[in-house]
């Protein structure tokens, strides 16, 4: 089962390696990562995708907070939450396929933001399902290229961490 | 005040109560041993950077103190690798510092350098690279704190050259302020509830006790509460010498190679109350197949250690001394409620009994060739209760801790996580540093030691009399023993065949040897190394033929022992 959780570090030197290395160390599973920092420049989010059954996820929510550098580990699993991730897809647009392209984009609200005679680069933000549904539909037409960036969430409600 | 970091470091070091050091010397710490001459601090030199972390671990085990060690980089920080783990498996507190290669030479492949952070990085509790000397006395400060705190372990500082030598207005702070590291001490109240209704319900129970009541405290209060609810006490190799062994509750060890009763309670068992152990695979055996008729108390304060390997069914994360003190005074409420269950495990503390009749540990005693156990059973004849007994890893280990009955905590250092070959002598050479006066004797076998066997030289320098008992079997006996049981009697590369004078390889060094070969020299052996000064090599040559019993297969379940071979 896929899990998302968010960690709070503190933004110190060796803080990422050190979370990447738990996660290596003890056999669990990152689908994605992404961290930046937060309001409080000390301070750094990292949003963790991963699979492990309930066992496994909550020894990986134990051993996180154990870390000295952890500030608050979230769990979203089984809550309410906003969850949202980019993409940037460099898709073939050959003479016959151009206009397709621009419409399944325009479909779910994506922009153009590179064009060449032969191709169109793509940026595309959503839920991590829309993402998923936008390139089945693009990969006909032939993906040059894909990044995503992983998922990054927020509870819904109005209670927040600042920071 | 302008201080330079290595300044910094020795006074941060004297704040924090640090007496005696261990270490050795290189280009990157330097400046540091300089200064050290300024310093009231004892240091012991000693002859590998693995043999000063191992004895900074064994000073840390003797008097629950942080151990300290200084190394420097490049090989000298790789070489305290071994000690670092060792001390991370065991829960050990300790600060290790090692020199590093100025900070613009940083990832430069400079001469010496080593990523000693990265390469330790899932071997210790936390890590510091140094980079500012502005923050070095803040970072000894919580170096400290974190190594002794909560579940405690070894914190290493990465201290770069131009640090050493740079300099700043120094002030010790006065607090340490981690957001992110708040161990929970308190016992939660209503957890505690539960559990003191679940022990008045239970009519099976057993005590497992790990390595987390090492604290002298803690095993007083083990005591109290074992003796009030009339519980039956099994210990891990690591809590050993947290419960006397000649209790009339004690079990024992449990596991690969704890004792049938031991085992025999746990699988029976319908309450387990697992106190500071962390179900460890030589104590579970088959985990599915662990305490299956009973229900699970687990206190630790670790909350990864609980539910990480078995079901727990009461998890309470805190301090031992505070819940075990809760635990009593909420029993001391419920005086009837107690007699009536203790009443009622009459019949499985009779059960108990039958076993530890029937199936004791035992060996077949010889006139002619010396039995391992034999040695083991005299020693402590012939030691005072509170002297200090380290050992190696292997046979000899395990007989240590089934024939050797220990009365008082931290009188048993024995490298258990990690099982350390090597350990054993750095680490009585460190508790010996800490307690000049008591006894401290090494039981080592003959692969073992000669894995450290240099510190001779530190042993003798620094006058500090260890007894090192080697059980020569001419084997690396416990894979010999795998082999014989497992493989066929297949003896790949166990053999230890050169017969080694280690008599003349005590005398080398300036140290006392003595040899037993017969049963009925043991005894003077032991006696005239106890009254030599200084240290002492007693060499044993024991029958290799003998094997650890009893012995719980790999896959197996802790009731299926073989018990001989």
């Amino acid at each position: 089962m896929k899990h998302t959780i968010s960690v709070l570090v503190e933004n110190e030197f060796g803080v990422l390696t050190r979370i990447a290395g738990l996660f290596s160390g003890r056999g669990f599973n990152i689908e994605s990562l992404s961290v930046a920092p937060t309001l409080d420049p000390s301070v750094s989010r990292m949003t963790i995708v991963t699979r492990g059954d309930d066992r496994i996820l909550e020894q990986i929510n134990k051993q996180l907070n154990k870390l000295i550098d952890t500030i608050k580990v979230i769990d979203f699993t089984g809550t309410d939450y906003v969850e949202r991730e980019m993409a940037l897809v460099k898709v073939a647009a050959e003479e016959n396929t151009r206009a397709e392209v621009l419409r399944i984009v325009d479909i779910f609200r994506g922009k153009v933001v590179d064009v060449t005679s032969r191709s169109y680069t793509v940026e595309i933000t959503g839920a991590p399902t829309k993402i998923d549904a936008v390139i089945d539909l693009l990969r006909p037409m032939g993906i040059k290229e894909l990044v995503r960036s992983g998922p990054v969430v927020l509870g819904r409600g109005a209670k927040g961490w600042s920071g | 005040m302008k201080k330079t970091g290595s300044q910094i470091l020795l006074e941060c070091l004297q704040l924090e109560g640090v007496e005696t050091v261990f270490g050795y010397p290189g280009g990157t710490v330097i400046n540091i041993y300089d200064e050290l001459m300024n310093y009231p601090i004892a240091h012991i030199l000693t002859r590998h950077e693995q043999a000063a972390v191992h004895a900074a671990d064994g000073y840390a085990r003797a008097t629950g103190k942080v151990g300290v060690a200084i190394a420097t980089s490049g090989p000298g920080a790789t070489n305290t690798v071994t000690g670092i783990a060792t001390a991370y498996m065991d829960s050990i507190p300790m600060v290790v510092i090692t020199g590093q290669v100025p900070t613009p030479l940083i990832g430069n492949d400079a001469f010496q350098e080593a990523d000693i952070i990265g390469i330790t990085r899932p071997i210790t509790k936390h890590s510091y690279l140094v980079q500012d000397v502005k923050d070095l006395a803040r970072i000894i400060k919580q170096a400290f704190y974190i190594a002794r705190t909560g579940r405690p372990g070894p914190v290493l500082i990465d201290l770069p050259k131009d640090v050493q030598v740079a300099s700043t207005i120094f002030s010790y702070p006065d607090k340490v302020e981690l957001r992110g590291y708040k161990p929970t001490y308190s016992g939660n109240d209503r957890q505690i509830d539960k559990a003191v209704r679940m022990i008045l319900a239970a009519r099976k129970p057993v005590l497992y006790v790990g390595g987390g009541t090492a604290g002298s405290n803690a095993a007083a209060l083990l005591l109290q509460f074992a003796e009030m609810i009339r519980t039956p006490v099994t210990t891990t190799l690591m809590g050993m010498a947290a419960f006397p062994k000649r209790h009339p509750l004690s079990l024992g060890m449990l596991g690969m190679h704890g004792t049938y009763y031991a085992n025999m309670s746990v699988t029976n068992s319908d309450l387990l109350i697992a106190v500071g152990a962390r179900f460890d695979d030589r104590v579970t055996g088959k985990i599915a197949s662990f305490a299956p008729t009973a229900e699970i108390i687990h206190i630790d304060i670790d909350p990864t250690s609980i539910k990480k390997n078995v079901r727990v069914d009461l998890p309470i994360v805190g301090d031992l001394e505070d819940v075990l003190n809760k635990l009593i005074g909420k029993l001391g409420e419920n005086p009837d409620k107690l007699g009536a269950m203790i009443d009622g495990c009459n019949v499985w503390r009779d059960e108990i009994a039958g076993w530890k009749t029937n199936f004791p540990l035992t060996y077949t005693a010889s006139s002619t060739v010396i039995k391992p156990q034999f040695v083991i059973e005299k020693i402590r004849e012939l030691t005072a209760d509170d002297a200090i007994i380290t050992t190696e890893v292997g046979q000899h280990q395990m007989w240590t801790a089934q024939f050797f009955d220990f009365t008082r905590p931290r009188t048993f250092l024995s490298s258990g996580g990690l099982g350390t070959m090597g350990f054993g002598l750095p680490a009585a050479l460190g508790a010996q540093a800490a307690f000049p006066d008591r006894q401290v004797i090494d039981i080592s076998g003959d692969g073992s030691f000669q894995m450290n066997s240099q510190e001779i030289a530190t042993l003798v320098q620094y006058g500090l009399p260890v007894k090192i008992a080697i059980l020569n079997n001419n084997f690396l006996g416990m894979v010999r023993q795998w082999q014989e049981l497992f493989f066929n009697r297949r003896y790949s590369q166990t053999p230890l065949n050169l017969p080694i004078d280690f008599v003349k390889l005590a005398e080398a060094y300036g140290a006392t040897g003595l040899k037993a070969t017969t049963p009925q020299e043991v005894e003077e052996v032991i006696r005239q190394a106890l009254a030599t000064p200084g240290p002492v090599i007693m060499e044993f040559k024991v029958d290799p033929s003998e094997n650890v019993m009893p012995m719980v297969p790999v896959g197996a379940a802790i009731n299926e022992m073989v018990l001989a071979s």
